[in-house]
């Protein structure tokens, strides 16, 4: 089947298997490898990227369901920053907040972990951490034990108290 | 550089909370995982796996699944059978007389666990692998699954027949036992408990992958995977599949975690070698989550029987373990020695004067077990920070009490223990003080009782452990005496390039440690230079052809402290240099800003750039002295290091769900001179929440016919942000003495205790039922039913 789908702003057109899933479509046909797969039930949210500004799992949507459709994936989302800085080392608030706060670690769940934050906020331009904590429960880390990736978000959001770390 | 540069090179070396040089490209999806690669031409495979836990494989139809659209050859265990120059490699054959069967990368006769493979599907795409696999007919012949571990020793059904047994070694350590007998005889109290380590599956999130791209005509043959360890497992591949080992080259692309679960040779691996070699076109496999859950390595599973004895005053004379350990089906790389690297520390952070330690390993019909997380450490802090509870309850005094009067004295460091290891330094009083100040210890105490006396269905408990755990694998001396095939050493170059770019090659293999920003920080610190100057090169044996890799929280306490002496050699290197060049003695020159100048006359000087240019161009160097300057150093550490600390938790407790809440955590660790606080804090988090998994959700549960029942992630436990707490973090500082550095490492201490802390404060909470033991992981349905039958006891 043909289907086009608007990618990081661009329209890409392809033939595709109608069982193929929207995750392999992007990383295999597109290229776009970024977004992740880490599970088979659609539990980890590795694989998270924007569909019409909202968050999904790639790996729940077949191809052939997206056509039509505007994604954004952690490509386009450094891709966006980079565009209105002028810089080509710029990153999107969200995944600057990221690297400030250590919100990541191994980096193989950050894509989806980073895209379902930023629809969080988007959501909820103001939450607190227990609004966190929920708002990311799709989204598995085995890295982080969550703590610098809920402190990312908030910093994203300019919510991030005084700090909890306490200093010898 | 400037004089204002200093400071700010300072602050961004040693002690720096330097934000990761490794991020962008992780955070933008730029770093390439190894099912991210485009690989031309490459073929998938697709693994047909036993769904018996025990079963003679009958025969193998593949005429439907070479029927299937894409898919071009199938291939048995018989086909490949003659093709291996070895089985698969144990290198930690534990005791002279360890009973081993061969374990072939694909199953020829028998299939010993749910997951084994029985056959493979090499196809045009991923899509048709998996079309391949679902069409290959397997006549199977069921057995007996063996699944208990006391079952599996008596041997009722032996799994592989030539060895007659399922019991493969029994080691022990017991230094004087006749010390350990007396103290029995002679105890005030003693202290038997039994514990269950059950099986957890390490899930990294990124499952296992690989690629191998064969050179048909005299080329490399390259293989990519999602491994920690790149360097051991090219040797493997040489031993297993017979390729020269000048031909094998390794690469560690981007890996997603790895937990010890990637440090292994394991039978895709050695599969997609050889058949890239007898198909001359590359060949690709990427994990399924429920395929990871069965086909990559698991951890724990041990029965453990501690016995203290302890005199009036509670202070402990003598600690004595048995334990019954799950090997699995088969070993895999070091499946037999992970008890082992618990062996010296059952006797915890305390003066215990008399030691004995006994493990028998056992087979079982289930996925081999490996290192995860912590490897051995982890389940003996289990039973001597649960054990020392139990302790304090016969003596009558708190936990912390208990705790206090058996500590190793801080004057005592380096302390010989009882078990035969030095450890370097401690001092665990203070890390102690502080958790239960962080936790607010008092005003839980209070509101603990407040409850009690008011009948509260919600209770609160607190819970405490410390811990000290042998790290920095390893002085190759000490694993030569523990059988283990090869030594524990690190190797690292620096080299300053003309451009003044500073490059480390490192042996290390990190998979999110940082390793990029640390050793630069290391590096920048020793040669006066910004850490983005310099360039880390790791993970790709072309690159770094020497190297034993990273686990066992190594990497730093080995492989940093080699990076950090083969700066000193760059540095004297370039002292030499300078002194020539601006006639002076050495001595005289100190580094300043980033320059190597006169003492007493700082416009005389040269920068590390121009000394390397120097030393690049070699028109004037000191007589005899090589081009170039490089340091280059293999490190072989003369001792473990001991990082320690306390654990607080608080748990509540609804009675009338057995639901449990993690309310508050506090950690206070102590793992000597840290070199980025961020990167320790940040490991700290993952482990405590990997270990707190372990008390509270996580599980490998089998049934009794060797099925794993909970092979997805719907079903197994990982937790997710919503069930954890933030967690407080504090520590102190005892440098080891054992590294010109200073540093412990810090990847496992978080797993090593937060297990046996949240179990505590759970039992604590539940004390005044009665209750003294919970099995892991206290899920809300064992905990009510544990408060039932107390409530049914006392009524």
């Amino acid at each position: 089947m043909n289907i086009t789908l608007s990618v990081n702003g661009e329209e890409r057109s392809t033939d595709v298997e109608p069982r193929r899933l929207l995750v392999h479509h992007l990383r295999d046909d597109l290229g776009l490898t970024g977004t992740n797969i880490g599970c088979d039930t659609s539990s980890c949210g590795a694989c998270t990227v924007l569909m019409d500004g909202e968050s999904v799992k790639s790996c729940t949507i077949l191809a052939v369901q997206a056509d039509g459709h505007e994604f954004i994936t952690i490509e386009g989302l450094a891709a966006t920053a980079r565009r209105d800085n002028g810089d080509p080392g710029a990153l999107h608030p969200m995944q600057q907040a990221f690297h400030e706060q250590h919100g990541l670690q191994c980096g193989f769940c950050t894509p989806g972990m980073v895209m379902a934050a930023v629809s969080l906020l988007k959501e909820n331009p103001h939450p607190s951490e227990a609004d966190v904590r929920l708002g990311l429960e799709g989204n598995l880390c085995r890295c982080t034990g969550y703590h610098n990736i809920v402190r990312s978000v908030l910093a994203a959001a300019g919510e991030l108290p005084e700090s909890e770390e306490v200093r010898a | 550089m400037t004089a204002t540069d200093v400071p700010q090179t300072v602050a961004r070396g040693m002690g720096a909370r330097l934000p990761r040089k490794e991020d962008a490209r992780l955070l933008t999806g730029e770093a390439r995982f190894v099912d991210d690669l485009t690989i031309p031409g490459a073929l998938w495979l697709g693994m047909v796996r036993s769904p018996f836990a025990h079963a003679r494989i009958g025969n193998v139809d593949a005429s439907a699944a070479l029927a299937v659209p894409g898919v071009r050859h199938v291939f048995t265990g018989a086909d490949l059978r003659d093709g291996w120059a070895a089985a698969m490699p144990c290198a930690w054959p534990v005791t002279e007389d360890m009973k081993a069967a061969d374990h072939w990368p694909v199953a020829v006769d028998k299939a010993c666990y749910v997951g084994d493979i029985v056959a493979v599907v090499v196809a045009d795409s991923r899509y048709a692998a998996v079309d391949g696999v679902d069409a290959v007919e397997v006549d199977y012949d069921p057995l007996e699954a063996v699944v208990d571990l006391e079952d599996a020793a008596g041997d009722r059904v032996v799994i592989h027949e030539g060895l007659g047994t399922n019991r493969s070694y029994t080691w022990t350590l017991v230094p004087d036992p006749d010390a350990v007998e007396r103290a029995f005889a002679e105890a005030a109290h003693v202290v038997r408990e039994r514990y269950l380590q059950q099986r957890l599956i390490p899930v990294a999130i990124e499952t296992r992958g690989v690629a191998a791209v064969p050179g048909v005509y005299g080329g490399d043959l390259t293989v990519y995977s999602a491994t920690q360890i790149p360097h051991i497992l090219k040797i493997m591949i040489t031993a297993t599949c017979g390729v020269p080992e000048a031909k094998v080259r390794v690469i560690a692309p981007a890996v997603g975690g790895g937990f010890g679960s990637k440090l292994n040779v394991y039978a895709e691996e050695l599969i997609a070698v050889a058949l890239a070699q007898r198909l001359g076109v590359p060949t690709r496999w990427t994990e399924g989550r429920s395929e990871n859950s069965v086909a990559t390595i698991q951890g724990r599973g041990q029965i453990q029987d501690i016995e203290l004895a302890a005199d009036g005053d509670g202070k402990v004379t003598a600690v004595r373990v048995k334990l019954l350990a799950d090997m699995g089906a088969y070993m895999q790389l070091v499946t037999p020695g992970i008890p082992l690297l618990g062996a010296f520390l059952y006797g915890g952070v305390y003066d215990v004067p008399a030691y004995s330690f006994e493990c028998t390993g056992v087979f079982t019909t289930k996925t081999p077990t490996d290192a995860y997380r912590g490897a051995g450490r982890p389940e003996a802090t289990y039973a001597i920070e649960r054990a020392m509870e139990s302790l304090a309850r016969e003596v009558g005094v708190d936990s912390a009490e208990i705790r206090r009067r058996n500590y190793i004295p801080s004057d005592r460091f380096p302390y010989d223990a009882s078990s035969g290891l030095t450890f370097d330094s401690g001092n665990y009083e203070p890390t102690l003080d502080r958790a239960l100040e962080l936790v607010d210890h008092d005003a839980r105490r209070a509101e603990q009782q407040r409850r009690r006396d008011a009948g509260d269905t919600k209770h609160l408990g607190i819970g405490i452990a410390t811990y000290v755990e042998m790290c920095g694998l390893a002085p190759s001396r000490v694993l030569a005496s523990l059988n283990y095939a090869a030594g524990g050493w690190e190797a690292a170059t620096v080299r300053v390039l003309p451009t003044g770019t500073v490059q480390v090659v490192s042996g290390t293999t990190p998979h999110g440690q940082g390793h990029e920003t640390c050793w630069s920080q290391i590096v920048a610190d020793k040669l006066g230079v910004d850490p983005d100057s310099v360039e880390v090169l790791h993970s790709d044996t072309a690159v770094s052809p020497i190297g034993m890799d990273t686990y066992g929280s190594r990497s730093l306490p080995v492989g940093g402290v080699a990076v950090g002496m083969a700066s000193d050699q760059v540095l004297e290197k370039a002292r030499r240099i300078a002194a020539h060049q601006l006639e002076c003695a050495e001595d005289d020159l100190e580094l300043v800003d980033g320059e190597l100048r006169v003492k007493g006359t700082p416009t005389k000087a040269m920068t590390l750039q121009a000394v390397a240019f120097e030393a690049f161009s070699a028109h004037d160097l000191p007589d005899g002295m090589e081009p170039n300057l490089v340091g280059q150093v293999t490190y072989d550490p003369p001792n473990f290091v001991f990082p320690f600390g306390t654990h607080a938790a608080v748990v509540e407790i609804d009675e009338e769900t057995g639901g449990i809440e993690l309310v508050d955590y506090a950690a206070v660790d102590d793992c000597g001179v840290q070199v980025n606080p961020m990167i320790v804090e940040g490991q700290l988090h993952g482990g405590i929440v990997q270990g707190a998994a372990q008390a509270l959700w996580e599980e490998a549960m089998y049934d009794d016919d060797g099925l794993l029942r909970n092979a997805t992630l719907t079903d197994y436990g990982v937790p997710s942000a919503a069930e954890v707490p933030s967690i407080k973090l504090d520590h102190t500082v005892t440098p080891s003495p054992t590294n010109p550095l200073g540093v412990k490492g810090i990847g496992e201490a978080g797993t090593i205790v937060s297990t046996p802390t949240v179990i505590n404060a759970i039992v604590d909470a539940l004390a005044p039922l009665g209750i003294t033991d919970i099995a892991m992981p206290a899920t809300p349905e064992r905990v009510w039913a544990a408060i039932r039958e107390a409530r049914e006891g006392q009524a």
